[in-house]
């Protein structure tokens, strides 16, 4: 620690700090305009001006390092006339226009101009830029009150890594520009908005934001992103029950002041007059129930639109939805019964969820879209470490010396993250990319290794035959914390980087070098955060690359053989790192919203597990088979094993593989209830229809990727008659109970005497819940992970599970001491080949995945305006070789066929996919990729099906 | 190549050139060429062609002769006689000189050519003291083998061989050679600085983006001497432990570029530049990057952002470039001049070198000389010169008989001297010390005639259109004042507004971020100094 002196104070700061940030962590204020505690320093705006004794000249303190003994002063009439001074520079570039500016209060100029007194420049006024451009519905840019502090640019650089605009021109006529000043759409702006966020003047604003208020007369309400599982937290102004704009705060846990796009823009969704208002009851159910007096009926290929519904009462649609499946189970059994969980509900919705199907119901057929995404990184991390999660904290990613990333699109897939990852690069940390198109984070990395589709698994084991040969394997950490070592280095010694160099078409002297840039943690430039250590820290992303592949599982299991053989586990920043898509993904994996466990991963199977959960639900049993999966109950739909379905928050029509089976499965169904937001695609095939509340009007919890529950708090009042889902469930719960009482006699520990409960841990029986609050605290006593995970101690930071009491602090680093299972297994892991392999038919292989403005099957971000005006339509990526063998130009409609369907959309001729790939993402209804897709291989383990290749072919349509 | 191969180069290219006796260096620098000193060559070679005096006579083109305002000219060196340049050449004159060269003719003095000869004993040439440009006039700068003829790279193939890098920074730092490029930080201990930072990857840069108006001693520099700054880049290289190198040349020089260009092929052809020179360890590896019209990437952490792709903006310092330079590594980065010293430092050793000098300011400076003065050019002077033997030795005086009213040196970013300073000597301090600075080597001599508001308004107009505006006080502290500036020059100020000039100039100077910010007010602030009645007659003459 450096001791020095600011302002007669004694501080003891760490070396390396700076002054300003000295000052500012002891509550000593110095002006400042162009400083941002994330970015470097600039020393721009001139007014942290200090002195500091022995120095003639005042010095920036953005800028001034620390050293001990230093004696600093902040203030003295010297420095109040300099900043005076300047200041009245600033202004007298600045229109003093606060009477009707949208950023009065919150402008920074404008304070500063209070605390120094100044009412107007005593210079020349002299306004230099004036352009006013509104070319996007994100934000504005009115140049006459840019102050040029470069913060905009800087982070649009140095955080987001776009890059898309720079100060342009010099002196007094240098403005902030996009390459040739050209419209914002053409540049690489992805529309995140974070130079909107450290705008400290009216320069840049939401176009939401224009006129719609002063500062002071917004509320703020706090809640968690709704979009990815990155958890970001948002604080929305609001005034009355609307939303003027959203950004990112300071003490926010996972992403500071750093948003996406979607997070900071799209929230427009919820205030869509598409959303569901009131419940629905399908015409034909409703003509047999004589809620309707025309008969009706749906056509063997039509989907119904809100006309072809009657709206009803709550209590109706509740009963009708609770009596159709008490006469599935007493007609065909429990079982014939399957559901859907959500990934975007909270933790609550999902465990009453699972709680209805197992204890009331009685079925384990419950599952989720976790099926489709991680379902192989939960088997393989499960069968390396014992269970599976990203194993460390985003945080740390910037302080990482290399990082290892394959099968992620960060960059459009988990913005947020990507920003860490940019960070850590900027900094000098290694990025290695193993991935086939030309993603966004190829511009940022610094050894991309450009496999053929389907062929990383020989890179990884490569890169484990090269760490072995070369001595690069930390043997103390795998001889105190693994197993099976032996037996998995003979598997790989036969793997050659040349081999691998003739699969993947990676050169095998790049294999080598990625090796050793991994497993010696090196960095490009610049000091680490753990010099000193034997060697530095490599962590390793993957997302549906990896995993939604016929051996997902087995490339889990490579990549933790790297992580453990090169001890690159259990410290900070490294770790294996799956990428969770949905909001809360986790958390409904973690509730048990999966058909083999029960929450906190206990197996069904597992009796003594099984019965204490049971005994907690007041049951002396629960179903011990584990259920279907959500391709098993598609396929038992299909030939009738399963009548009714119970789908909440999920578009199986849009995000499951082969679409057209999919279709056939639903319309096979006897009952199908889907709990909404919008008519979604799969809502259109539904007797009944529930309407939900959104994430921005509810309350509850959920977990992030990197395992942190965090609570959510309502922005907005739900629309019409909509309701949270964990109210609609417990609804359902309370009439099931009394309709399937008698079934369930046999089950039951105890007769429910409300008196007798007393003494019992706070399970609410009856389902009669006053608050998601109450199911928090249910959720601790029944998960081992959560609990200590309650209501009360959620606070702004949230907690990190495993946190196993209430006086736990979370935990931010899984198998900091021990893996889960014990010692940390190695599996001898052989490359298969993708399923699907091109031919003459199908020569391309197409890969899906995500675009950065829309999320999954688009039912939100499609309606939100600004997104929707980015990114409008479908289109297919398509390199300019193939484009032409097919004689397709860009922007003109082509055809893709598979053995499953076909697609119409438009071509995007592009260079981010190589020749010999296609890239269609899933968003588009008019356009679903999952028409394509195949379903008919599945990871053994995992049940994945390998949805994210298949081959295809693309023809022009004329 | 091996250290004796020099001498077999050099040896070969005597056998030819001792079988001549007249050597006519007709100069190729940039002010001859615009004055038609191309045709003067061709007259040249057709004459001497035509006379049939090939064998005795060589013609060649040289480097910057130096007496820039009266060109074309044409050096002469014969055997056993005293060396003199032609003046005011053209073709016709040309054809004379070579007749004059033939065995039958009579001298060189004749009448009808003495009107355009010049001594090597004219005070212009007497006074100065040629360290740098030593070899200007001598050796064709496109002709590496010229210079390694005259003991071009013998000082850089010793140190390489028979001196560690830490002797080589010694070598220097006991030289007292300060940075040519205006701030005058000594050399010796910068690039030590670099030597004991540590990392892996270091970079050498020399700053050629002279971009002062009327400077152009490192045009010269480059466009005569480019192999003389590649030997210096390369001890430097060698000294502080780098393996590449980069020249950052003003993109509007295009002919030093071209010279550049071609020395830096030739070098690597002989393995001068490359892998393993001279068989040594050693590998150095050099590129050219251009400017791009921007002043203020002379800054060089400007200079560093450019070369990195970036926008050329000056950062804040520390971390100095030694410690975090260009794609944060050392990085070694002096001025053209500063590494064009450093051969014949080697070549002469530390002691000779400074041996000339003043006690704090060791060697020669070049300045670019011009205004008001009867002879105008490029002069390589000791330090400690007095200014008034520069302008009226040298510089040959006012002409017309007009008056000496100030020097302006150190041009945007310094100060003019009025005549009661005219014995100050020529060295970093003293300069200072009157609120100019040495700078680049820019001077320019104005006379009774000038109006220092309006001088100051000149340059003023230069920094604020420079500026690159990323900090406020030089963004609009430079515009307000080039504003205050014209409105003084239209007579509508009032006496506060010349307070606010002068406060303002202090705030800029100050509070500037960079080196263009806080010298861009000396111009003002030193008229208002020495000459602070002319702003208030201006002012008086506006009020009445």
């Amino acid at each position: 620690m450096i001791t020095l002196t600011i302002d007669g104070q004694t501080l003891s700061v760490k070396p390396g700090t700076t002054a300003l940030d000295a000052a500012l962590a002891h509550d000593i204020d110095i002006p400042r305009l162009c400083h941002h505690p994330e970015l470097k320093p600039s020393g721009g705006c001139r007014l942290c001006l200090v002195e500091v004794e022995g120095r003639p000249n005042p010095v920036p303190s953005c800028g001034l390092t620390v050293e001990p003994g230093m004696v600093v002063r902040t203030q003295s009439e010297q420095l109040t006339a300099l900043r005076r001074d300047t200041l009245d520079l600033f202004i007298s570039d600045h229109p003093l226009d606060c009477v009707t500016c949208d950023k009065a209060g919150a402008c920074a100029l404008q304070k500063y101009a209070y605390d120094y007194g100044l009412t107007e420049t005593t210079f020349e006024k002299n306004i230099s830029r004036t352009l006013y451009q509104d070319d996007n519905p994100f934000f504005i840019r009115d140049h006459k009150y840019c102050i040029l502090c470069g913060k905009c640019t800087r982070v649009c650089d140095e955080v987001v890594g776009a890059h898309a605009i720079e100060i342009v021109d010099r002196g007094f006529g240098s403005h902030v520009a996009t390459p040739f000043d050209g419209p914002m759409i053409d540049s690489s702006c992805v529309f995140c908005g974070s130079c909107v966020q450290v705008c400290p003047t009216a320069a840049l604003l939401p176009v939401s934001r224009l006129k719609q208020g002063r500062e002071w007369e917004l509320d703020r309400k706090r809640t968690i992103c709704g979009y990815c599982g990155v958890g970001c937290a948002i604080e929305y102004r609001t005034k009355g029950n609307k939303i003027v704009y959203a950004q990112g705060y300071a003490e926010a846990p996972v992403n500071g002041e750093f948003l996406c796009t979607k997070g900071r823009f799209g929230w427009d969704f919820a205030q869509h007059p598409d959303r569901l208002t009131r419940p629905l009851v399908r015409k034909d159910l409703a003509h047999q129930l004589g809620l309707s007096a025309e008969p009706w009926a749906l056509g063997p290929t039509q989907r119904a639109t809100l006309d072809d519904f009657v709206p009803v009462a709550w209590d109706v649609a509740l009963d009708l939805v609770a009596t159709k499946l008490a006469e599935t189970v007493f007609a065909s059994g429990p079982d014939s019964i399957a559901s859907l969980a959500s990934a975007r509900c909270t933790n609550e919705d999902n465990y009453l969820f699972q709680k209805l199907m197992r204890a009331t119901i009685g079925t384990n057929n419950v599952d989720h879209c976790a099926r489709l995404c991680h379902a192989s990184t939960v088997s393989g991390l499960a069968m390396a470490f014992g269970g599976g999660a990203m194993t460390n904290a985003i945080h740390e990613i910037r302080d990482a010396d290399c990082l290892f990333v394959t099968g992620s699109n960060t960059t459009e897939s988990h913005p947020v993250i990507s920003y860490e990852m940019v960070r850590a690069v900027k900094s000098g940390a290694n990025l290695l990319l193993v991935d086939p198109r030309r993603i966004p984070l190829a511009e940022h990395a610094t050894l991309w290794l450009q496999t053929k589709p389907g062929t990383d698994i020989y890179v990884f084991l490569a890169m484990a035959h090269v760490i072995l040969r070369e001595g690069w394997a930390d043997q103390g950490f795998i001889a105190a914390r693994t197993e099976g070592f032996a037996e998995f280095a003979r598997s790989v010694e036969l793997v050659t980087p040349e081999l691998a160099a003739l699969e993947s078409g990676v050169p095998a002297d790049k294999i080598v070098q990625a090796a050793r840039m991994y497993a010696l943690g090196e960095r490009a430039s610049g000091v680490s955060k753990y010099a000193g250590e034997p060697r530095g820290h490599s962590g390793i992303f993957w997302a549906m690359g990896i995993t939604q592949r016929r051996n997902g599982t087995e490339m889990v299991l490579s990549l933790a053989n790297l992580a453990m053989m090169t001890g690159q586990l259990s410290k900070p920043s490294t770790g294996v790192n799956p990428l969770r898509g949905q909001s809360n993904v986790q958390g409904c994996s973690d509730m048990g919203a999966l058909p083999d466990v029960l929450p906190g991963y206990q197996k069904v199977t597992d009796a003594p597990k099984r019965q204490a959960v049971a005994e907690k639900w007041g049951l002396a049993d629960l179903p011990a088979e584990p259920g279907l999966t959500v391709t098993e109950i598609m396929a038992a739909a299909h030939d009738r094993r399963v009548r009714s379905m119970y789908v909440m928050g999920e578009n199986p029509m849009l995000s499951d593989p082969n679409l057209e089976h999919v279709e056939e499965s639903l319309r096979k169904l006897d009952f199908l209830a889907v709990q909404e937001i919008f008519l979604s695609e799969t809502a259109q095939l539904a007797h009944v229809v529930l309407p939900a509340s959104s994430w921005l009007e509810k309350d509850g919890t959920k977990t992030n990727t990197e395992r942190r529950v965090q609570s959510l708090h309502p922005v907005l009042k739900t629309p019409g008659d909509s309701k949270p889902d964990w109210w609609i469930v417990a609804e359902l719960g309370k009439r099931l109970e009394g309709l399937l009482e008698r079934v369930n006699q046999r089950r039951r520990t105890v007769d429910e005497d409300p008196a007798a409960s007393g003494s019992r841990p706070a399970v609410h029986r009856h389902w009669n819940y006053a608050s998601p609050a109450q199911i928090t605290d249910e959720i601790a006593t029944v998960s081992p992970a959560y609990r200590g995970i309650v209501h009360r101690r959620l606070g702004e930071q949230g907690l990190v599970w495993p946190c196993p009491s209430e006086d736990h602090p979370g935990t931010a680093i899984l198998h900091a001491t021990t893996f889960t299972r014990g010692l940390g297994k190695f599996h001898a892991v052989a490359a298969r080949p993708p399923v699907e392999q091109p031919d003459a038919e199908y020569p391309l292989v197409l890969s899906t995945g995500r675009v950065i403005y829309h999320y999954h099957t688009g039912t939100m971000s499609r309606r939100s305006a600004p997104l929707h005006w980015r990114d409008p339509r479908d289109w297919v990526e398509i390199n300019a070789v193939d484009a032409q063998a097919a004689g397709i130009a860009d922007a003109s409609p082509v055809v893709i066929r598979s053995r499953r369907g076909e697609v119409k959309t438009q071509a995007r001729i592009s260079e981010h996919v190589p020749p010999g790939v296609i890239f269609l993402a899933f968003h588009w209804a008019e356009a679903p990729a999952n028409m394509l897709t195949q379903d008919h291989t599945v990871d053994p383990y995992a049940k994945i099906p390998e949805f994210k290749l298949c081959t295809v072919r693309v023809e022009a349509v004329n | 190549m091996q250290p004796h191969d020099l001498q077999t180069i050099a040896s070969k290219v005597q056998a030819v050139r001792g079988k001549q006796r007249t050597r006519l260096m007709c100069c190729g620098s940039t002010a001859c060429l615009s004055s038609g000193a191309e045709a003067v060559r061709t007259a040249l070679d057709q004459a001497v062609k035509a006379q049939g005096l090939a064998a005795d006579v060589h013609v060649g083109t040289s480097g910057c002769l130096g007496l820039c305002g009266r060109g074309p000219l044409v050096r002469r060196e014969a055997d056993g006689e005293p060396a003199l340049t032609y003046h005011d050449v053209d073709a016709e004159v040309a054809a004379q000189i070579v007749a004059a060269e033939a065995p039958s003719a009579p001298d060189v003095t004749a009448p009808d050519l003495t009107a355009h000869i010049l001594p090597e004993t004219h005070p212009f040439f007497a006074r100065q003291h040629k360290v740098v440009l030593a070899l200007n006039g001598t050796i064709d700068p496109e002709h590496l083998e010229d210079y390694i003829a005259h003991g071009g790279y013998a000082a850089f193939a010793r140190v390489v061989t028979t001196m560690s890098p830490a002797e080589a920074c010694d070598e220097v730092k006991r030289s007292g050679l300060r940075g040519r490029g205006g701030a005058g930080f000594p050399t010796g201990i910068k690039w030590r600085a670099v030597l004991d930072h540590p990392g892996e990857r270091k970079f050498v840069i020399a700053n050629g983006d002279e971009g002062d108006p009327g400077a152009y001693m490192d045009r010269t520099v480059m466009e005569d001497l480019p192999h003389q700054v590649i030997e210096g880049m390369l001890i430097a290289g060698y000294a502080v432990g780098a393996q590449q190198g980069y020249l950052y040349v003003r993109g509007e020089y295009p002919l030093a570029v071209k010279r550049l260009e071609k020395a830096i092929r030739a070098a690597g052809r002989q393995g001068l530049l490359g892998a393993n020179i001279f068989g040594t360890d050693f590998s150095f590896k050099l590129d050219i990057r251009i400017g791009a019209g921007a002043f203020v990437c002379g800054e060089e952490t400007a200079l560093m952002a450019s070369v990195e792709g970036s926008r050329g903006v000056p950062r804040m310092r520390p971390p100095y470039p030694a410690q975090s330079g260009l794609w944060g590594c050392p990085t070694l980065i002096n001025n053209v001049e500063t590494f064009a010293n450093i051969a014949p430092l080697f070549a002469g050793g530390a002691e000779k070198f400074a041996s000339v000098g003043t006690e704090k300011s060791k060697g020669t400076k070049i300045f670019a000389l011009a205004g008001k003065l009867s002879q105008t050019g490029l002069i390589e002077v000791p330090m400690g010169i007095t200014l008034r033997e520069i302008v009226f030795t040298i510089g040959g005086g006012i002409p017309d008989g007009k008056a000496f009213k100030a020097a302006q040196t150190g041009g945007p970013s310094g100060g003019c001297i009025p005549a009661e300073h005219l014995d100050t000597p020529v060295d970093y301090e003293s300069l200072r010390a009157l609120g100019a600075i040495m700078g680049s080597g820019g001077l320019i001599v104005l006379d009774e005639t000038s109006s220092m508001p309006d001088v100051a308004r000149f340059f003023m107009e230069f920094c604020a259109d420079e500026s690159c505006g990323k900090c406020v006080p030089c963004r609009v502290g430079t515009v307000q004042m080039h504003g205050l500036l014209d409105k003084i020059m239209q007579q509508r100020a009032t006496p506060a507004d010349i307070e606010k000039l002068q406060r303002l100039g202090e705030l800029v100077k100050r509070t500037s971020l960079c080196g263009l910010g806080q010298s861009a007010p000396n111009p003002v602030l030193s008229t208002l100094r020495y000459f602070r009645h002319e702003y208030d007659a201006l002012v008086s003459e506006g009020q009445a």
